[in-house]
């Protein structure tokens, strides 16, 4: 078992003729994705990489039964390319794009959820399951098929998680990388429940970082829904407040969101937390007793 | 991005929001001339930095003659106005504000953001306008009204009297406040705006409401579709190495510390910051090489960190994704031979054809440390500098 993506999970590209995603995609099905086809409209009809083009996610999901899509498109055009795929079928959406401005992704991600869909990103390096789907832009080879699930706000911390528990042979079931936006499609509290019903999983490793107060939103969580040992890391204690305009940020978030206030808050919901980043593997460690 | 008062009041005014009238002025004769043509005897001059707090830092007056206008315009331009919002060097004053004065009754509250929580924009709204609303949103958040926009239908007529009556309006300023608010709930639709905010928001003694001050942030990502909005950026507000760093699309920012950090991502580039603070030494800056590091970016970003004088060592970290390790090692060895490195540079490779960047780096015969994780990365180059210094 594992959560969201597996060995049958049928995958689309949108933008799979642009050079991310076709370099991505080769990448995917050199690992071993089940790519079904790709969708770049006017292109329909043809093949690249051996597999199909579509004009439309519609029509690509018809003739593929694709579950989930990987969208590469350029940011100003991610809003409507998220809407496409969740009014058209799949289950899954994955959205790699950075930059994509928020009031777009406030309108796709009301769209997404009125359709039942789930969506990961967006700038986000996707999700994977060791040895049976990479969707996303991770280094495949890294990972090892496990018993750590491991969800962060950031990529490149996600790899250093997957590093760190793989040195320990634990390996992960599966790891998503939810993204750094101010409006992710998946929360930390969506993984963390995910991983709470997955036999596989055995331990969660979480990383977030300032700014915002998902982190303390999921210590609430865990505290009440999670049984399972959970290890975690904030990324930006040493980050400067910095210049910054007016109030509004800090009223909004009652003056929490820094690197302290949240591992404080995962501390008292029974979180194994590490205040060092060369230690995410030691904490998994540590809360598992392994 | 940022925008000036006299900026953002420009936008308020466009969406039909009622500001004083105001003049801006880059010399002291303008400021005198501004002042003459104003209708009220008395007037304020404002000093336009990107930051708060500037009324408690001296940067705002009520002067009484045009003359006045024009000595205290003197005194603040070409200097740099410290605020507690800003850094210890201040904001440069290059323009300042002339506006007419307001019979003041009371003070309110108007914000909007987007709420992270909610996924929601939110308009917010106290009648503790003034200078310590974030005490007062602590210690009293009941004190803070709050509407949830949604964004495929609007502000609703419902929501603004809502927040009218809660502010305890009467009267015409009910209607007032409607307008003003379905304004500005316009104005950060369409513009993209990431940040509003109107403190003080004025009730006169005439009982109008008067937008007496304007802070405005846009959504960064959103600028591709406002060009005229990018007209309006101010880079003598920004940081030197940071606005030379954006247009090589990188992420700086400048910091206190003597260790240069080159990083690909920003959750590993505020990871790395901490683990050099964790083994007792000081970051010099954040800086994220990005997905789309080349050899020229990767040469770039080691020059921008050698920029800082005060940095005695580099610590370079990167797990290759995107990114390749031996691009990643191409780019320092070409950034060496064209500023040449006199700091010790600890170098830890890992993901994405890591061996390869690290076997050119090892025949390339510069003087690396290689570390072999980031917790050993971070004690060599902590021990390198500490010991050099």
């Amino acid at each position: 078992m594992s959560v969201l993506v597996n060995k049958d999970t049928k995958v689309l590209c949108q933008g799979i003729t642009g050079s991310q995603g076709t370099f991505h995609s080769e990448q995917a099905i050199a690992y071993g994705t089940k790519m079904v086809g790709g969708v770049t409209p006017g292109k329909g009809g043809s093949t690249h990489l051996d597999l199909p083009v579509f004009n439309t996610v519609r029509n690509a999901v018809d003739q593929t039964g694709a579950d989930a899509s990987v969208i590469y498109v350029p940011a100003a055009f991610c809003k409507d390319s998220i809407i496409e795929a969740a009014e058209s079928g799949v289950s899954l959406i994955v959205c790699i794009t950075e930059g994509i401005p928020t009031l777009d992704m406030l309108e796709a991600s009301i769209a997404v959820k009125q359709n039942g869909v789930r969506l990961i990103g967006p700038n986000c390096p996707g999700i994977i399951t060791p040895g049976e789907c990479k969707i996303g832009i991770m280094p495949g080879a890294i990972h090892n098929a496990g018993k750590v699930g491991i969800v962060s706000r950031s990529g490149t911390l996600t790899y250093e998680c997957v590093k760190q528990t793989s040195d320990l042979n634990y390996g992960q079931s599966t790891c998503i990388g939810i993204g750094g936006d101010p409006i992710p499609g998946t929360s930390f509290i969506d993984a963390l429940a995910l991983f709470q019903d997955d036999p596989q999983t055995e331990a969660i490793l979480m990383v977030g970082e300032i700014g915002g107060t998902a982190e303390e939103e999921a210590a609430e969580f865990i505290k009440s829904n999670v049984k399972k040992p959970v290890a975690a890391y904030i990324a930006g204690v040493t980050a400067p407040p910095g210049k910054r305009m007016g109030h509004a940020g800090a009223i909004i978030s009652g003056g929490k969101g820094t690197a302290d206030d949240k591992f404080a808050a995962l501390g008292s919901a029974g979180v194994t937390i590490t205040r060092s980043p060369a230690e995410l593997g030691l904490a998994v460690k540590e809360a598992t007793g392994w | 991005m940022n925008l000036h008062e006299y900026q953002a009041k420009a936008l308020f005014a466009e969406y039909g929001m009622p500001v004083p009238n105001n003049i801006v002025a880059s010399t002291p004769a303008e400021a005198k001339a501004g002042a003459e043509k104003l209708s009220t005897d008395k007037v304020v001059v404002k000093a336009q930095v990107h930051a708060g707090g500037r009324g408690k830092a001296g940067g705002v007056k009520l002067v009484d003659t045009p003359q006045e206008a024009a000595d205290f315009a003197e005194s603040l331009l070409g200097t740099q106005l410290v605020t507690i919002q800003t850094d210890a060097n201040g904001q440069p004053i290059n323009t300042v504000l002339i506006e007419e004065t307001s019979n003041i009754e009371s003070e309110l509250y108007l914000g909007m953001v987007i709420d992270r929580a909610s996924q929601r924009v939110v308009v917010m709204a106290s009648t503790e306008g003034g200078m310590d609303i974030e005490t007062v949103a602590h210690d009293t958040p009941e004190k803070i009204l709050k509407a949830q926009i949604n964004p495929l239908v609007g502000v609703m007529p419902y929501q603004c009297r809502e927040l009218a009556f809660g502010l305890g309006l009467k009267g015409k300023q009910i209607k007032q406040f409607g307008a003003l608010l379905t304004g500005l709930v316009k104005l950060f639709v369409e513009k993209d705006l990431a940040l509003v905010e109107i403190n003080p928001l004025v009730i006169t003694k005439e009982e109008d409401l008067i937008c007496l001050d304007g802070k405005i942030n846009i959504d960064g990502n959103a600028m591709y579709r406002h060009p005229d909005l990018d007209k309006l950026r101010d880079k003598s507000q920004e940081d030197e190495r940071e606005l030379r760093a954006s247009e090589w699309d990188l992420n700086y920012v400048a910091l206190e510390g003597n260790i240069g950090c080159m990083v690909n991502g920003a959750g590993l580039a505020m990871a790395t910051m901490d683990i050099i603070k964790l083994k007792g030494g000081q970051p010099a800056n954040f800086l994220d090489v990005g997905g789309g590091a080349t050899k020229e970016r990767v040469a770039e970003a080691l020059k921008i960190i050698l920029s800082d004088p005060d940095v005695k060592g580099i610590l370079v970290n990167i797990f290759g994704g995107i990114v390749r390790c031996d691009l990643i090692a191409d780019g320092i060895i070409a950034a060496v031979g064209e500023v040449g490195i006199e700091v010790p540079v600890v170098v830890r490779l890992e993901g994405t054809k890591a061996k390869e960047g690290r076997e050119l780096l090892d025949k390339s015969g510069l003087n690396l440390q290689s570390a072999s994780d980031l917790g050993d990365a971070a004690e060599k180059i902590v021990k390198t500098v500490g010991a050099a210094s």
